[in-house]
C-alpha cells in the first residue's frame, strides 16, 4: 500500500500533472466563451423569422454536430496549418493552443446552440407574442424577453455542454497540444509503465474533481434561477 | 407499421450478418483458445503495424526489420512459418499484453529500460538504434541537433524522442507533437517542419516507403542510444534460447542482410559501433 503512494508522489514530482490539468481548464475556459457567443446566435438565426438565417443555422448544427471532433481538430492542424500555413503566432505552440480553442468552440457551439433552443421552448408563446404586441421588432424581443428567460431554462443542459467540453478539451492532442493530460499521460505510460495503475487513477480521480462541481453547480442554479411558472 | 418494422429488423440484421464478416475476416486479431503462452501449437508475437521498414501491415502480409527477426527467432524456436500469428501491440499496451499473456513475445522497436524490467524480461539487445533527424533529401544545414536552433521539428507524442529534445535541446526549438510519424513525414514533406526525429532505423523505414522515396534523407548523426530488445514475459524460460537464436542471426549474416533489406533506398548504415549488438545476460 505505502508502495501504490509513493508511486504518486514519484509521479508528481516527475511530471507537471497539475500544469497539465490547468492547460486543460484553461482550453476549456476559452472555448466556453467562444462557443456560448456563436451558439447564441446560432440560436438567434435559428429562431429568427428569416428563413435564409434558419436555414444557415440549421446547417451549421447538423455539420458540426454530426463531424467527430477529432476530424475537426485534426482538421486545424493538417488543413489550417500544414497546408495552407496558416500560423496565428510565431510561437507554433501558440498557435496549435489556439486552433484547439477554435476547433472546440465551433464543435461545441452546435451543442450550445441546441441546448438554448431547448431553453427557448420553455418560454410560452404569449411572452413572445406580448413582445410584438407592444412593439418589439425581433432582435429587441429576443434580447429582452425571450433570452434571459430562454437561459434560465437552458442552464442544466448547458452545464451538460462544458462537463463534455471539458472531457472533449483533451482531444486538443490531435491539435498538437502538447501539454495537455491525454499527452502527459502518453508519456508517463511510455516512461512509468510500472505505474500504470496509479497513472490511470490519478487522470479519473482529476477529472472527476474536476467535473462534480461543475455538475453540482449547475444543478443547483437551474433549480434557483428557474422561471416559477 | 408493422410492415415497417419488420423492414427494421431485416435491416438491422443484414448490417450485422455484414459486420461480423468483415470482422471475421481480420488478420492476426488474437483469439480466444490458446492463451497460454509457449508450449502451444502457434506463437503469437505482438509488432508494430504502422512502421514503415520495421513492423508494416500490409493487406493480409507483415513486413519490415522487427518482422522479419521474428520470424527468424520464432524459426530457431521451433516453429513455421504458418504457426506464427503476429498480434499488434501499440506502444501503451506493450507491458499489459506480456502480462496478461495476450502475446508471447513482442518485437516492436521496444526499448530495454530498467522500468520496463520491473514488469517484463528482455532478451536481446538484437538492434541498437540512435535518435536521428529526418530532412528534406535537399538540404544541407541541419547536421545534426546542434543545427536545429530556430527550426521546426516534428515528434510523437509521448515519445522517448520527444522528451529527449524537449529535455535536452528544447532552447529554440520549436517540437511539433503529432499522434504518428507518417504524419510528421507529411508534415515534413509539405515544409511545415524542417526534420522529424525519432530512432534512426524508424527514419529510414520511413525514407525507404515508396511514396517518400528520395524525397528524405536520414541526418547520420545519432545522438542517444535505444537498445531494441525482445518483450518476454516477467522471468521467462525462453530467453537464453532467443539470445542464442539472435546471436546465430547476427554470425550467419542475416542480420546485415535484414537491415540491409528494409532500409532499401533509404541511404542508411546503422551506427557501426553498438551494431551488430551482444545480447545481455539473461539476469
Amino acid at each position: 500500500m505505502d508502495d501504490f503512494f509513493s508511486g504518486f508522489a514519484e509521479l508528481f514530482t516527475q511530471y507537471d500533472v497539475l500544469g497539465a490539468f490547468w492547460v486543460n481548464i484553461q482550453l476549456t475556459f476559452w472555448a466556453a466563451l467562444l462557443s456560448l457567443f456563436l451558439g447564441t446566435v446560432l440560436a438567434l438565426m435559428r429562431i429568427s423569422p428569416i428563413a435564409s438565417l434558419q436555414w444557415a443555422g440549421t446547417a451549421y448544427v447538423t455539420i458540426f454536430r454530426n463531424t467527430p471532433l477529432t476530424i475537426i481538430l485534426t482538421f486545424t492542424y493538417l488543413v489550417l496549418f500544414s497546408q495552407l500555413g496558416l500560423s496565428l503566432s510565431e510561437n507554433l505552440n501558440t498557435t496549435f493552443y489556439w486552433y484547439a480553442v477554435l476547433g472546440l468552440a465551433v464543435y461545441h457551439a452546435a451543442f450550445v446552440c441546441e441546448a438554448i433552443r431547448s431553453g427557448v421552448n420553455t418560454v410560452p408563446v404569449g411572452q413572445a407574442e406580448a413582445a410584438r404586441a407592444i412593439g418589439l421588432s425581433f432582435l429587441p424581443a429576443a434580447r429582452m424577453v425571450i433570452l434571459p428567460q430562454a437561459f434560465r431554462g437552458a442552464i442544466a443542459p448547458l452545464g451538460n455542454t462544458l462537463i463534455a467540453l471539458l472531457k472533449n478539451s483533451t482531444v486538443a492532442v490531435a491539435a498538437s497540444v502538447a501539454t495537455e493530460t491525454s499527452s502527459l499521460m502518453r508519456t508517463m505510460i511510455e516512461f512509468r509503465p510500472d505505474l500504470m495503475v496509479a497513472i490511470f487513477l490519478l487522470f479519473a480521480v482529476g477529472f472527476v474533481i474536476l467535473v462534480i462541481p461543475i455538475g453540482l453547480g449547475t444543478t443547483w442554479l437551474s433549480q434557483r434561477l428557474a422561471v416559477k411558472r | 407499421m408493422r410492415k415497417h418494422t419488420m423492414g427494421l429488423l431485416a435491416m438491422a440484421a443484414a448490417s450485422t450478418l455484414a459486420l461480423s464478416a468483415c470482422g471475421g475476416g481480420e488478420v492476426g486479431a488474437p483469439t480466444g483458445e490458446d492463451t497460454a503462452a509457449g508450449g502451444g501449437d502457434t506463437i503469437r508475437i505482438g509488432i508494430k503495424y504502422d512502421q514503415p521498414g520495421l513492423g508494416l501491415q500490409d493487406g493480409d502480409s507483415f513486413t519490415g526489420f522487427d518482422t522479419d527477426v521474428a520470424r527468424y527467432v520464432a524459426g530457431k524456436l521451433g516453429y513455421s512459418e504458418d504457426q506464427i500469428q503476429f498480434v499488434e501491440t501499440i506502444s501503451a499496451n506493450r507491458e499489459t499484453a506480456l502480462q496478461n499473456g495476450d502475446v508471447d513475445m513482442i518485437f516492436a522497436t521496444y526499448s530495454i529500460t530498467d522500468e520496463r524490467k520491473e514488469l517484463i524480461s528482455f532478451a536481446g539487445p538484437y538492434f541498437v538504434a540512435g535518435q536521428d533527424l529526418l530532412v528534406a533529401s535537399d538540404n544541407t544545414d541541419i547536421t545534426g541537433p546542434e543545427d536545429l536552433e530556430g527550426k521546426n521539428l516534428c515528434s510523437v507524442t509521448g515519445s522517448t524522442s520527444a522528451e529527449n529534445i524537449k529535455t535536452e535541446y528544447a532552447e529554440g526549438v520549436q517540437l511539433v507533437e503529432r499522434g504518428g510519424y507518417a504524419e510528421c513525414a507529411t508534415a515534413l514533406g509539405s515544409g511545415a517542419v524542417d526534420a522529424v526525429t525519432t530512432d534512426d532505423i524508424i527514419l529510414a523505414g520511413l525514407a525507404a516507403t515508396e511514396e517518400n522515396a528520395g524525397k528524405f534523407k536520414v541526418v547520420g548523426a545519432p545522438f542517444s542510444e535505444e537498445r531494441y530488445g525482445v518483450g518476454l514475459p516477467k522471468d521467462s524460460d525462453q530467453c537464453e534460447d532467443v539470445n542464442a537464436a539472435i546471436t546465430e542471426m547476427i554470425e550467419d549474416g542475416t542480420w546485415e542482410q535484414l537491415v540491409a533489406e528494409n532500409t532499401e533506398g533509404a541511404d542508411y548504415t546503422p551506427n557501426a559501433d553498438l551494431n551488430p549488438p551482444t545480447p545481455d545476460a539473461c539476469a
